[in-house]
């Protein structure tokens, strides 16, 4: 154990071998059926959607895609979505609506691209549609941070009825590495930004941003990728139990309280 | 390098919003303004006189919540909402009471968003002012609350609402509470959305991050002022990443319209009629 335990899980999250979104779905869904393309500018790699069964229940899975190469990243950009994923993300969502579909969302991104072309498009105005209508959206949502959980770029995906972290994961308002820059000048010093940030899934369980928390195999979830996947599939299966026997004017209402309920303030 | 030296030139929109553009001028404080996006230097009197707009490029700098107020709201109509709501420090931040605490002191306000109901040009309506003197009005607990009650408030009394933005994006000394904010406000604008009510957004210098990815983002109407700062990424975060200079007018209004991200960009001195036609266009019963 190093003085620095968050960082420690930082670089099992960012360990090259981390099973990715392309891992988990075949390996949690059957007959994932891929839907591209926003239908207003273009298909963006870095978020990929589809329609599959989840133990025989047709549900919409949306994920953020991290590649393991050089030539997969380039296609999914570091799972750094512009605003056509978040658009194609939203697209997805409203069609899950319409047809009763529960939707899964798995997470894990650096966070929204930071760019010419995502400010040309929107991106703030992307991610502020996606939030707004996640609040609102009339069919259950469950979301699943399985590495990063950078910033808004994360909750554009995570405005949900139950939320869990894998247990290596991280969810943050900010990267460490930009935390330190901001408050001491100095990016280098992240990993001593990252133990202040309170960022890991037991301190979001605790701050009640995350209502459950995944375990991995020792070691992180690249030393064994399929107990991961089965430990997520339960997840799921037992939220997805929770948020189906519940009515929906009583879903939408739960979800809006608790979002309701975020602050520390005094009067 | 050479490329310095243009940095040094090119740079000056970028650090405008995290620094006080008048030091940069050798001459006693209080008398000059500097334009940040244009450099003219204008007498601090004929600045004043112009509402704080530059004459040169038509720059609308940043004013307080106070002026706001009072170039917005009927004399007299403004009633303030939830006025003594002060932050506590959710992750045990270093240092984060004292900043706060010190920030009411020098600025005279509670927090970085002044919210309440007034007349403009007679018409009722809920309103918000943010207020970048007060830690950038990064969005925190206090500010996500204030919002979401002046929404629920709109809803509940039927009203419609007007929020002059201004935002660093959220306040990362309060952590993840700070980006629940965003889903909170969100949440409560789609609620008043819902009842068929009027938001209208005026964006001023600057609105970004955060602020950007939610409320600011969600109105019926989406106004600005000429040449303010609109954006979801930091310029220099932009710049860092794809390693060159951007143009001067990046995330300006001009570019926002442009893209169509807004709808008309006002001036301030029309901003109180525009705002007071689109609550009449607004009024209940409107349509029937």
């Amino acid at each position: 154990m190093s003085s620095f335990p968050v960082w420690d899980r930082i670089e099992i999250i960012r360990n090259k071998d981390r099973p990715t979104v392309r891992d988990y779905i075949p390996m949690i869904f059957e007959e994932y059926f891929e839907l591209h393309g926003d239908r207003y500018f273009a298909d963006d790699g870095a978020i990929t959607g589809g329609i599959a069964f989840f133990r025989g229940r047709p549900v919409t899975v949306i994920g953020m895609v991290k590649g393991k190469s050089i030539e997969e990243n380039k296609k999914s950009n570091f799972a750094m979505p512009h605003p056509e994923g978040y658009r194609k993300a939203l697209r997805l969502m409203k069609q899950a609506e319409k047809f009763n579909r529960p939707v899964i969302c798995l997470i894990d991104t650096p966070g929204a691209y930071a760019g010419i072309a995502a400010e040309e498009r929107g991106q703030g105005e992307a991610i502020a549609k996606n939030i707004f209508e996640l609040t609102r959206l009339k069919t259950p949502v469950i979301s699943i941070i399985t590495g990063e959980g950078g910033s808004g770029g994360a909750l554009a995906l995570a405005v949900c009825d139950e939320l869990a972290m894998l247990e290596n994961a991280v969810y943050s308002v900010i990267s460490p590495r930009g935390f330190a820059s901001i408050l001491w000048k100095d990016g280098s010093r992240e990993k001593e930004a990252a133990e202040l940030l309170k960022m890991t899934a037991a301190d979001l369980v605790r701050l009640k941003a995350a209502d459950a928390v995944i375990p991995e195999p020792e070691g992180g979830a690249h030393m064994g990728p399929e107990l991961a996947a089965v430990a997520i599939a339960a997840y799921i299966e037992e939220a997805l139990g929770r948020v189906t026997a519940t009515d929906m004017a009583t879903l939408l209402e739960n979800r809006y309280r608790k979002y309701r309920g975020f602050g520390c303030f005094t009067e | 390098m050479l490329e310095d030296l243009f940095n040094k030139v090119k740079s000056r929109m970028a650090d405008a919003p995290y620094r006080e553009s008048h030091s940069e001028v050798n001459v006693p404080k209080g008398l000059w303004f500097k334009c940040p996006r244009c450099q003219t230097v204008t007498y601090e009197d004929d600045f004043e006189q112009a509402d704080k707009v530059c004459p040169k490029c038509g720059y609308h700098a940043r004013i307080s919540a106070v002026e706001r107020l009072a170039a917005t709201a009927d004399s007299g109509s403004f009633r303030e909402f939830d006025a003594g709501m002060t932050t506590l420090n959710p992750i045990g931040f270093p240092g984060y009471e004292i900043k706060v605490k010190s920030l009411r002191q020098e600025t005279g306000l509670r927090e970085a968003v002044v919210t309440g109901e007034c007349l403009i040009g007679g018409e009722r309506t809920v309103i918000g002012v943010m207020d970048s003197r007060f830690m950038m009005a990064s969005m925190g607990s206090v500010v996500g609350e204030k919002i979401t009650r002046a929404f629920e408030y709109a809803t509940e009394h039927r009203l419609p609402v007007v929020l002059f933005t201004a935002s660093g994006g959220a306040r990362m000394q309060e952590g993840i509470l700070s980006l629940m904010q965003m889903a909170k406000t969100a949440a409560a604008a789609a609620r008043h959305s819902d009842a068929g009510l009027l938001y209208v957004t005026v964006l001023t210098d600057p609105t970004t991050g955060g602020v950007t990815a939610s409320f600011a983002s969600l109105g019926d109407i989406i106004l600005a002022e000429p040449k303010v700062l609109v954006g979801f990424a930091g310029r220099r975060v932009i710049e860092d990443t794809i390693r060159q200079h951007l143009p001067d007018d990046f995330q300006s209004a001009e570019f926002l319209l442009e893209h169509g991200f807004v709808d008309q960009i006002v001036s301030r001195k029309d901003m109180k009629s525009v705002l007071n036609r689109l609550l009449r266009f607004h009024r209940e019963g409107g349509a029937k």
